[in-house]
Protein backbone atom coordinates (compact mmCIF):
# COMPACT_ATOMS: atom_id res chain seq x y z
CA UNK A 1 0.00 0.00 0.00
CA UNK A 2 0.73 3.50 -1.14
CA UNK A 3 -0.63 6.61 0.99
CA UNK A 4 -0.41 10.21 0.79
CA UNK A 5 -1.35 12.08 3.74
CA UNK A 6 -2.01 16.05 3.52
CA UNK A 7 1.01 16.22 1.23
CA UNK A 8 1.95 19.89 0.00
CA UNK A 9 4.60 20.95 -2.86
CA UNK A 10 5.66 24.23 -3.31
CA UNK A 11 8.13 25.15 -5.78
CA UNK A 12 10.04 28.57 -5.72
CA UNK A 13 9.89 30.64 -9.21
CA UNK A 14 11.18 33.76 -9.63
CA UNK A 15 7.23 35.45 -9.16
CA UNK A 16 7.05 33.88 -5.80
CA UNK A 17 5.93 30.63 -4.84
CA UNK A 18 3.56 28.69 -6.49
CA UNK A 19 1.94 25.85 -4.64
CA UNK A 20 1.15 23.10 -7.07
CA UNK A 21 -0.12 20.45 -4.58
CA UNK A 22 -2.39 21.56 -1.84
CA UNK A 23 -3.02 18.66 0.84
CA UNK A 24 -3.18 16.13 -1.11
CA UNK A 25 -4.87 12.39 0.61
CA UNK A 26 -4.53 9.23 -1.48
CA UNK A 27 -4.48 5.85 -0.44
CA UNK A 28 -3.09 2.80 -3.20
CA UNK A 29 -3.60 -0.67 -2.31
CA UNK A 30 -2.24 -3.91 -3.80
CA UNK A 31 -3.29 -4.46 -7.19
CA UNK A 32 -5.49 -1.04 -7.52
CA UNK A 33 -5.55 0.87 -11.07
CA UNK A 34 -5.58 4.21 -10.81
CA UNK A 35 -6.12 7.07 -13.29
CA UNK A 36 -5.11 10.77 -12.23
CA UNK A 37 -6.44 13.11 -14.83
CA UNK A 38 -4.99 16.80 -15.10
CA UNK A 39 -4.37 19.37 -17.29
CA UNK A 40 -1.19 20.34 -18.44
CA UNK A 41 0.77 21.92 -15.26
CA UNK A 42 -1.66 20.47 -12.85
CA UNK A 43 0.80 18.96 -10.79
CA UNK A 44 0.24 15.22 -12.19
CA UNK A 45 4.30 14.89 -12.82
CA UNK A 46 4.81 16.56 -9.32
CA UNK A 47 2.20 13.55 -8.19
CA UNK A 48 4.09 10.85 -10.28
CA UNK A 49 7.55 12.18 -8.88
CA UNK A 50 6.80 12.71 -5.27
CA UNK A 51 4.53 8.72 -5.29
CA UNK A 52 8.22 7.32 -6.86
CA UNK A 53 10.22 8.96 -4.01
CA UNK A 54 12.60 10.93 -6.05
CA UNK A 55 11.19 13.91 -5.18
CA UNK A 56 10.39 15.12 -1.57
CA UNK A 57 6.85 16.86 -0.28
CA UNK A 58 7.15 20.34 1.06
CA UNK A 59 5.04 18.41 3.99
CA UNK A 60 2.84 16.02 4.89
CA UNK A 61 3.31 12.56 4.58
CA UNK A 62 4.42 9.53 2.33
CA UNK A 63 4.64 5.78 3.35
CA UNK A 64 5.48 3.44 0.91
CA UNK A 65 4.44 -0.15 1.80
CA UNK A 66 5.37 -1.44 -1.50
CA UNK A 67 7.77 -1.37 -4.05
CA UNK A 68 7.30 1.27 -6.42
CA UNK A 69 9.09 1.72 -9.96
CA UNK A 70 10.48 5.27 -11.24
CA UNK A 71 8.31 7.07 -13.40
CA UNK A 72 7.97 5.18 -16.57
CA UNK A 73 7.88 7.76 -19.18
CA UNK A 74 9.96 8.12 -23.03
CA UNK A 75 12.96 8.05 -21.45
CA UNK A 76 13.84 10.70 -18.59
CA UNK A 77 15.64 8.01 -16.27
CA UNK A 78 18.98 7.93 -18.77
CA UNK A 79 22.13 9.33 -19.30
CA UNK A 80 22.10 10.27 -22.65
CA UNK A 81 25.51 9.95 -23.66
CA UNK A 82 26.09 6.36 -22.37
CA UNK A 83 24.86 3.43 -24.88
CA UNK A 84 21.47 1.62 -24.67
CA UNK A 85 24.01 -1.56 -23.15
CA UNK A 86 25.23 0.70 -20.84
CA UNK A 87 22.34 1.99 -19.43
CA UNK A 88 20.97 -1.44 -18.87
CA UNK A 89 23.94 -2.40 -17.24
CA UNK A 90 23.57 0.85 -15.12
CA UNK A 91 20.46 0.23 -13.92
CA UNK A 92 20.70 -3.42 -13.54
CA UNK A 93 23.40 -2.74 -10.66
CA UNK A 94 21.26 0.02 -9.03
CA UNK A 95 18.69 -2.44 -8.45
CA UNK A 96 20.54 -5.62 -7.98
CA UNK A 97 19.73 -7.29 -10.92
CA UNK A 98 22.35 -9.67 -13.37
CA UNK A 99 22.29 -8.13 -16.66
CA UNK A 100 23.18 -11.40 -18.24
CA UNK A 101 19.83 -12.10 -17.42
CA UNK A 102 18.05 -9.61 -18.43
CA UNK A 103 19.99 -8.41 -21.82
CA UNK A 104 17.77 -10.65 -24.60
CA UNK A 105 14.69 -9.38 -22.99
CA UNK A 106 15.35 -5.74 -23.51
CA UNK A 107 16.98 -6.85 -26.87
CA UNK A 108 14.26 -8.50 -28.31
CA UNK A 109 11.46 -5.82 -27.00
CA UNK A 110 13.60 -2.54 -27.91
CA UNK A 111 14.25 -3.56 -31.58
CA UNK A 112 17.32 -1.34 -31.48
CA UNK A 113 19.47 -3.54 -33.91
CA UNK A 114 23.04 -2.09 -33.93
CA UNK A 115 21.81 0.82 -31.94
CA UNK A 116 21.71 -0.80 -28.45
CA UNK A 117 25.44 -0.48 -28.48
CA UNK A 118 25.05 3.65 -29.80
CA UNK A 119 24.59 6.26 -27.64
CA UNK A 120 21.23 7.25 -26.43
CA UNK A 121 21.29 10.68 -27.66
CA UNK A 122 21.30 9.46 -31.21
CA UNK A 123 18.18 7.99 -30.91
CA UNK A 124 14.97 8.51 -32.25
CA UNK A 125 11.93 9.45 -29.73
CA UNK A 126 10.39 6.08 -30.62
CA UNK A 127 13.37 3.96 -30.09
CA UNK A 128 14.16 5.75 -26.37
CA UNK A 129 10.68 4.87 -25.69
CA UNK A 130 11.01 0.83 -26.66
CA UNK A 131 14.75 1.10 -24.84
CA UNK A 132 12.71 2.94 -21.59
CA UNK A 133 9.94 0.54 -21.86
CA UNK A 134 11.96 -2.54 -22.14
CA UNK A 135 14.28 -1.44 -19.33
CA UNK A 136 12.16 -0.87 -16.90
CA UNK A 137 10.31 -4.31 -17.48
CA UNK A 138 13.77 -5.72 -16.19
CA UNK A 139 12.76 -4.68 -12.80
CA UNK A 140 9.88 -6.29 -11.20
CA UNK A 141 7.86 -3.83 -8.57
CA UNK A 142 4.32 -3.73 -7.14
CA UNK A 143 3.57 -0.90 -8.49
CA UNK A 144 4.09 0.61 -11.83
CA UNK A 145 3.77 5.02 -12.51
CA UNK A 146 3.32 5.29 -15.80
CA UNK A 147 3.42 8.63 -16.67
CA UNK A 148 2.60 9.38 -20.43
CA UNK A 149 4.49 6.65 -21.86
CA UNK A 150 1.62 5.85 -24.15
CA UNK A 151 1.98 9.33 -25.68
CA UNK A 152 4.88 7.84 -27.86
CA UNK A 153 5.36 5.01 -30.15
CA UNK A 154 3.70 3.31 -32.68
CA UNK A 155 0.37 0.85 -32.46
CA UNK A 156 2.77 -1.84 -32.50
CA UNK A 157 4.87 -0.40 -29.43
CA UNK A 158 1.69 -0.21 -27.84
CA UNK A 159 0.32 -3.47 -28.27
CA UNK A 160 3.45 -4.48 -26.57
CA UNK A 161 3.59 -2.09 -23.63
CA UNK A 162 -0.18 -3.49 -23.15
CA UNK A 163 0.87 -7.11 -23.14
CA UNK A 164 3.62 -6.58 -20.63
CA UNK A 165 1.80 -4.51 -18.23
CA UNK A 166 -1.55 -4.95 -18.33
CA UNK A 167 -1.70 -8.66 -19.56
CA UNK A 168 2.03 -9.89 -17.59
CA UNK A 169 1.98 -7.96 -14.51
CA UNK A 170 -2.27 -7.58 -14.28
CA UNK A 171 -1.61 -8.49 -10.44
CA UNK A 172 0.19 -5.40 -9.92
CA UNK A 173 -1.03 -1.78 -9.03
CA UNK A 174 -0.92 0.78 -11.65
CA UNK A 175 -0.94 4.78 -11.31
CA UNK A 176 -1.47 5.78 -14.72
CA UNK A 177 -1.23 10.06 -15.52
CA UNK A 178 -2.31 11.28 -18.53
CA UNK A 179 -4.86 13.09 -19.93
CA UNK A 180 -5.60 10.85 -22.70
CA UNK A 181 -9.40 10.20 -21.34
CA UNK A 182 -9.59 6.79 -23.19
CA UNK A 183 -6.15 5.60 -21.92
CA UNK A 184 -7.32 5.63 -18.56
CA UNK A 185 -10.84 4.36 -19.48
CA UNK A 186 -9.46 1.54 -20.29
CA UNK A 187 -7.06 0.33 -17.81
CA UNK A 188 -8.10 2.47 -14.71
CA UNK A 189 -10.62 1.00 -11.80
CA UNK A 190 -10.65 4.45 -10.35
CA UNK A 191 -9.67 7.61 -10.98
CA UNK A 192 -8.79 11.04 -10.17
CA UNK A 193 -9.11 14.26 -11.21
CA UNK A 194 -6.01 16.54 -10.34
CA UNK A 195 -7.50 20.46 -10.44
CA UNK A 196 -6.26 23.60 -8.33
CA UNK A 197 -3.78 21.41 -6.63
CA UNK A 198 -6.37 19.36 -5.09
CA UNK A 199 -7.13 16.05 -5.98
CA UNK A 200 -10.56 15.00 -6.68
CA UNK A 201 -11.40 11.27 -6.22
CA UNK A 202 -14.42 9.68 -8.24
CA UNK A 203 -15.27 5.67 -7.73
CA UNK A 204 -16.59 6.08 -10.98
CA UNK A 205 -14.05 6.37 -13.97
CA UNK A 206 -16.53 7.81 -16.35
CA UNK A 207 -17.47 10.55 -13.92
CA UNK A 208 -14.21 11.40 -13.49
CA UNK A 209 -13.66 11.78 -17.22
CA UNK A 210 -16.92 14.15 -17.31
CA UNK A 211 -15.29 16.28 -14.56
CA UNK A 212 -11.90 16.75 -15.71
CA UNK A 213 -13.56 17.57 -19.82
CA UNK A 214 -15.74 19.98 -18.17
CA UNK A 215 -12.64 21.97 -16.32
CA UNK A 216 -11.48 22.00 -20.07
CA UNK A 217 -14.72 23.52 -21.13
CA UNK A 218 -14.61 26.19 -18.95
CA UNK B 1 17.20 -5.20 15.82
CA UNK B 2 15.06 -4.07 13.24
CA UNK B 3 16.34 -0.93 13.17
CA UNK B 4 19.95 -2.40 12.56
CA UNK B 5 18.87 -4.75 9.79
CA UNK B 6 17.65 -1.61 8.22
CA UNK B 7 20.33 0.11 8.18
CA UNK B 8 22.46 -2.88 6.72
CA UNK B 9 19.97 -3.22 4.11
CA UNK B 10 20.00 0.63 3.10
CA UNK B 11 24.13 0.56 3.61
CA UNK B 12 23.71 -2.62 1.06
CA UNK B 13 21.64 -0.39 -1.88
CA UNK B 14 23.96 2.86 -1.09
CA UNK B 15 26.93 0.47 -1.81
CA UNK B 16 25.23 -0.85 -5.14
CA UNK B 17 24.32 2.79 -6.31
CA UNK B 18 27.92 4.45 -5.49
CA UNK B 19 29.55 1.48 -7.35
CA UNK B 20 26.97 1.33 -10.49
CA UNK B 21 27.59 5.21 -10.29
CA UNK B 22 31.32 5.14 -10.30
CA UNK B 23 31.76 2.67 -13.12
CA UNK B 24 29.34 5.25 -15.33
CA UNK B 25 31.51 8.10 -14.43
CA UNK B 26 34.81 5.81 -15.17
CA UNK B 27 33.12 4.92 -18.47
CA UNK B 28 31.66 8.55 -19.25
CA UNK B 29 35.33 9.97 -18.24
CA UNK B 30 37.75 7.62 -19.61
CA UNK B 31 36.22 4.75 -21.14
CA UNK B 32 36.42 6.51 -25.14
CA UNK B 33 39.65 8.29 -24.68
CA UNK B 34 42.03 6.81 -23.32
CA UNK B 35 44.22 10.42 -23.46
CA UNK B 36 41.81 11.29 -20.45
CA UNK B 37 43.26 8.46 -17.91
CA UNK B 38 46.66 9.67 -19.08
CA UNK B 39 46.15 12.78 -18.54
CA UNK B 40 46.45 12.00 -15.09
CA UNK B 41 49.66 10.87 -15.38
CA UNK B 42 51.42 13.09 -17.51
CA UNK B 43 49.64 16.50 -16.15
CA UNK B 44 51.34 15.94 -12.48
CA UNK B 45 54.55 14.50 -14.50
CA UNK B 46 55.27 17.26 -16.47
CA UNK B 47 54.89 19.67 -13.85
CA UNK B 48 57.89 17.75 -12.02
CA UNK B 49 59.98 17.58 -14.70
CA UNK B 50 59.01 20.87 -14.97
CA UNK B 51 60.03 21.75 -11.58
CA UNK B 52 62.99 19.48 -11.55
CA UNK B 53 64.91 21.17 -14.13
CA UNK B 54 64.04 24.71 -13.50
CA UNK B 55 64.92 24.04 -9.63
CA UNK B 56 68.65 22.12 -10.60
CA UNK B 57 69.15 25.13 -13.04
CA UNK B 58 68.52 27.57 -9.47
CA UNK B 59 70.33 25.41 -7.50
CA UNK B 60 73.77 26.33 -8.24
CA UNK B 61 72.30 29.87 -7.18
CA UNK B 62 70.84 29.47 -3.56
CA UNK B 63 72.45 26.08 -2.75
CA UNK B 64 69.23 23.67 -1.13
CA UNK B 65 69.90 20.45 -0.57
CA UNK B 66 66.32 19.60 -0.43
CA UNK B 67 65.38 16.48 -2.57
CA UNK B 68 62.67 18.06 -5.60
CA UNK B 69 61.68 15.25 -7.22
CA UNK B 70 59.79 14.14 -4.30
CA UNK B 71 58.67 18.00 -3.37
CA UNK B 72 57.68 18.25 -6.94
CA UNK B 73 55.93 14.92 -6.97
CA UNK B 74 53.91 15.40 -2.95
CA UNK B 75 53.46 19.23 -3.55
CA UNK B 76 51.55 18.65 -7.14
CA UNK B 77 49.77 15.62 -6.31
CA UNK B 78 48.44 17.14 -3.27
CA UNK B 79 47.26 19.91 -5.09
CA UNK B 80 45.42 17.66 -7.85
CA UNK B 81 43.09 16.65 -4.36
CA UNK B 82 42.10 19.43 -3.08
CA UNK B 83 41.84 20.96 -6.07
CA UNK B 84 39.98 18.69 -8.29
CA UNK B 85 37.52 17.20 -5.71
CA UNK B 86 36.04 20.09 -4.83
CA UNK B 87 36.28 20.64 -8.77
CA UNK B 88 34.49 17.45 -9.64
CA UNK B 89 31.42 18.40 -7.34
CA UNK B 90 31.15 21.54 -8.42
CA UNK B 91 27.09 21.69 -10.45
CA UNK B 92 27.19 18.01 -10.48
CA UNK B 93 23.58 17.81 -10.15
CA UNK B 94 22.50 19.49 -13.58
CA UNK B 95 24.32 15.92 -16.14
CA UNK B 96 22.79 13.62 -12.99
CA UNK B 97 19.17 15.27 -12.98
CA UNK B 98 18.03 12.00 -15.60
CA UNK B 99 19.31 9.62 -13.03
CA UNK B 100 17.56 10.76 -10.20
CA UNK B 101 14.49 9.31 -11.01
CA UNK B 102 15.79 6.33 -9.31
CA UNK B 103 14.30 7.02 -5.93
CA UNK B 104 17.79 5.50 -4.64
CA UNK B 105 20.48 7.48 -6.44
CA UNK B 106 20.94 10.66 -4.13
CA UNK B 107 23.00 13.83 -4.42
CA UNK B 108 25.55 11.82 -2.09
CA UNK B 109 26.01 9.11 -4.03
CA UNK B 110 26.82 10.68 -6.92
CA UNK B 111 28.88 12.96 -4.76
CA UNK B 112 30.33 9.96 -3.18
CA UNK B 113 31.16 8.22 -6.69
CA UNK B 114 32.53 11.15 -7.67
CA UNK B 115 35.03 11.51 -5.26
CA UNK B 116 35.94 7.88 -5.29
CA UNK B 117 36.91 8.24 -9.07
CA UNK B 118 38.89 11.55 -8.09
CA UNK B 119 40.78 9.55 -5.23
CA UNK B 120 41.62 6.45 -7.00
CA UNK B 121 42.87 8.17 -9.99
CA UNK B 122 44.85 11.21 -7.90
CA UNK B 123 46.37 8.74 -5.62
CA UNK B 124 46.69 5.74 -8.51
CA UNK B 125 49.18 8.58 -10.28
CA UNK B 126 50.95 9.77 -6.88
CA UNK B 127 52.40 6.05 -6.50
CA UNK B 128 53.22 5.37 -10.20
CA UNK B 129 55.24 8.60 -9.88
CA UNK B 130 56.55 7.59 -6.94
CA UNK B 131 57.81 4.28 -8.26
CA UNK B 132 59.11 5.77 -11.34
CA UNK B 133 60.84 8.36 -10.54
CA UNK B 134 62.58 5.95 -7.48
CA UNK B 135 63.09 3.51 -10.41
CA UNK B 136 65.13 5.72 -12.67
CA UNK B 137 66.68 6.60 -9.54
CA UNK B 138 66.06 10.13 -9.30
CA UNK B 139 65.07 10.30 -5.86
CA UNK B 140 65.03 7.66 -2.80
CA UNK B 141 62.07 5.88 -1.50
CA UNK B 142 59.86 7.51 1.48
CA UNK B 143 61.53 7.25 4.90
CA UNK B 144 58.38 6.67 6.10
CA UNK B 145 55.79 4.83 3.97
CA UNK B 146 52.97 4.55 7.04
CA UNK B 147 53.55 8.65 7.69
CA UNK B 148 52.84 9.61 4.11
CA UNK B 149 49.86 7.34 4.09
CA UNK B 150 48.87 9.00 6.97
CA UNK B 151 49.49 12.62 5.60
CA UNK B 152 47.74 11.41 2.29
CA UNK B 153 44.75 10.44 4.14
CA UNK B 154 44.35 13.53 5.92
CA UNK B 155 44.24 15.58 2.35
CA UNK B 156 41.48 13.04 0.96
CA UNK B 157 39.81 14.22 3.78
CA UNK B 158 40.30 17.67 3.34
CA UNK B 159 39.38 17.35 -0.18
CA UNK B 160 36.12 15.47 0.45
CA UNK B 161 35.32 18.02 3.02
CA UNK B 162 36.09 20.67 0.98
CA UNK B 163 33.98 19.12 -2.01
CA UNK B 164 30.80 18.68 -0.56
CA UNK B 165 31.22 21.93 0.45
CA UNK B 166 31.89 23.34 -2.40
CA UNK B 167 29.37 21.26 -4.51
CA UNK B 168 26.30 22.51 -2.21
CA UNK B 169 27.15 25.68 -2.33
CA UNK B 170 27.47 25.72 -5.86
CA UNK B 171 23.87 24.53 -6.28
CA UNK B 172 22.59 27.24 -4.37
CA UNK B 173 24.72 30.17 -5.88
CA UNK B 174 26.05 30.71 -8.92
CA UNK B 175 28.05 33.76 -8.36
CA UNK B 176 29.99 31.33 -5.68
CA UNK B 177 30.61 28.68 -8.43
CA UNK B 178 32.55 31.51 -10.69
CA UNK B 179 34.07 32.57 -7.91
CA UNK B 180 35.63 28.85 -6.91
CA UNK B 181 37.85 28.71 -9.34
CA UNK B 182 39.56 31.99 -10.07
CA UNK B 183 39.51 31.59 -6.28
CA UNK B 184 42.03 28.11 -6.72
CA UNK B 185 44.26 30.04 -9.01
CA UNK B 186 44.90 32.38 -6.23
CA UNK B 187 45.41 29.59 -3.33
CA UNK B 188 47.71 27.66 -5.55
CA UNK B 189 50.52 29.21 -4.47
CA UNK B 190 49.87 29.58 -1.14
CA UNK B 191 48.87 25.74 -0.53
CA UNK B 192 52.33 24.12 -0.29
CA UNK B 193 52.72 22.69 -3.73
CA UNK B 194 56.13 25.10 -4.71
CA UNK B 195 57.63 25.95 -1.15
CA UNK B 196 58.17 24.21 2.49
CA UNK B 197 56.93 25.85 5.55
CA UNK B 198 60.39 26.40 7.22
CA UNK B 199 61.98 28.40 4.25
CA UNK B 200 59.46 31.25 4.58
CA UNK B 201 59.84 34.52 6.48
CA UNK B 202 58.08 33.89 10.13
CA UNK B 203 55.37 36.30 9.67
CA UNK B 204 54.53 34.66 6.12
CA UNK B 205 54.60 31.07 7.85
CA UNK B 206 51.43 32.16 10.25
CA UNK B 207 49.77 33.56 7.34
CA UNK B 208 49.76 30.13 4.97
CA UNK B 209 49.51 27.55 7.99
CA UNK B 210 46.37 28.62 8.61
CA UNK B 211 45.44 26.59 4.96
CA UNK B 212 44.92 22.74 6.19
CA UNK B 213 46.24 21.97 2.90
CA UNK B 214 49.39 22.78 3.85
CA UNK B 215 49.91 20.99 6.97
CA UNK B 216 48.85 17.92 4.86
CA UNK B 217 51.55 18.90 2.40
CA UNK B 218 54.20 19.15 5.50
CA UNK B 219 52.91 15.83 6.79
CA UNK B 220 53.16 13.92 3.41
CA UNK B 221 56.54 15.34 2.89
CA UNK B 222 58.24 14.89 5.97
CA UNK B 223 57.14 11.07 5.45
CA UNK B 224 59.23 11.38 2.13
CA UNK B 225 62.14 13.41 3.20
CA UNK B 226 61.78 14.22 7.01
CA UNK B 227 65.70 14.10 7.57
CA UNK B 228 66.01 17.03 5.12
CA UNK B 229 63.89 19.69 7.07
CA UNK B 230 61.69 20.59 9.39
CA UNK B 231 58.24 20.31 9.22
CA UNK B 232 55.82 22.72 10.83
CA UNK B 233 52.41 21.21 11.16
CA UNK B 234 49.55 21.12 13.53
CA UNK B 235 47.40 18.13 13.61
CA UNK B 236 44.69 19.22 15.93
CA UNK B 237 44.04 22.16 13.47
CA UNK B 238 43.72 20.11 10.51
CA UNK B 239 41.27 17.42 12.60
CA UNK B 240 38.95 19.96 13.23
CA UNK B 241 39.03 22.38 10.30
CA UNK B 242 38.29 18.95 8.26
CA UNK B 243 35.91 18.01 10.71
CA UNK B 244 33.29 21.29 10.48
CA UNK B 245 34.01 21.45 6.68
CA UNK B 246 32.99 17.55 6.66
CA UNK B 247 30.07 18.81 8.79
CA UNK B 248 29.29 21.85 6.71
CA UNK B 249 29.58 20.04 3.46
CA UNK B 250 27.51 16.67 4.40
CA UNK B 251 24.49 19.44 6.17
CA UNK B 252 24.44 21.23 3.17
CA UNK B 253 24.49 18.42 0.93
CA UNK B 254 21.55 17.05 2.76
CA UNK B 255 19.46 20.56 2.41
CA UNK B 256 20.45 20.82 -1.51
CA UNK B 257 19.28 17.30 -1.94
CA UNK B 258 16.17 17.68 -0.09
CA UNK B 259 15.16 20.77 -3.24
CA UNK B 260 15.78 18.71 -6.39
CA UNK B 261 13.30 17.82 -8.74
CA UNK B 262 14.18 15.10 -11.51
CA UNK B 263 13.69 16.52 -14.84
Amino acid sequence: MIRLTNVNKVYATRAGSNHVLRGIDLTISAGEKIGILGRNGAGKSTTIRLLSGSELPTSGEIERGMSVSWPLAFGGAFQSSLTGRDNLRFICRIYGRDYTETVDFVQEFAELGVYFDEPVKHYSSGMRARLAFAISMVIEFDCFLIDEVVAVGDSRFHAKCHVELFEKRSDRSFVIVSHDTGYVQAHCDKAYVLRDGRLHAYENVDDAIRFHLEGDLN
Amino acid sequence: MKGLAELGESFAVQRRVVWALYLRETLTRYGRHNLGFLWLFLEPMIFTLGITTFWTLAKTIHGSDLPIVPFAITGYSSVLMWRNMPGRLAKAVEPNLGLMHHRNVRLIDIYLSRLLLEIGGVTMSFIFLTLFFWGIEWMKPPEDVLQVMFGWLLIIWFGAGLGFSIGSLSEQSEIFERLWHPATYLIFPLSGAAFIVDALPKGMQQIVLWLPMVHCVEVIREGFFGSAFTAHYNLGFVFVTNALLTLFGLANTLKVSRGITPE
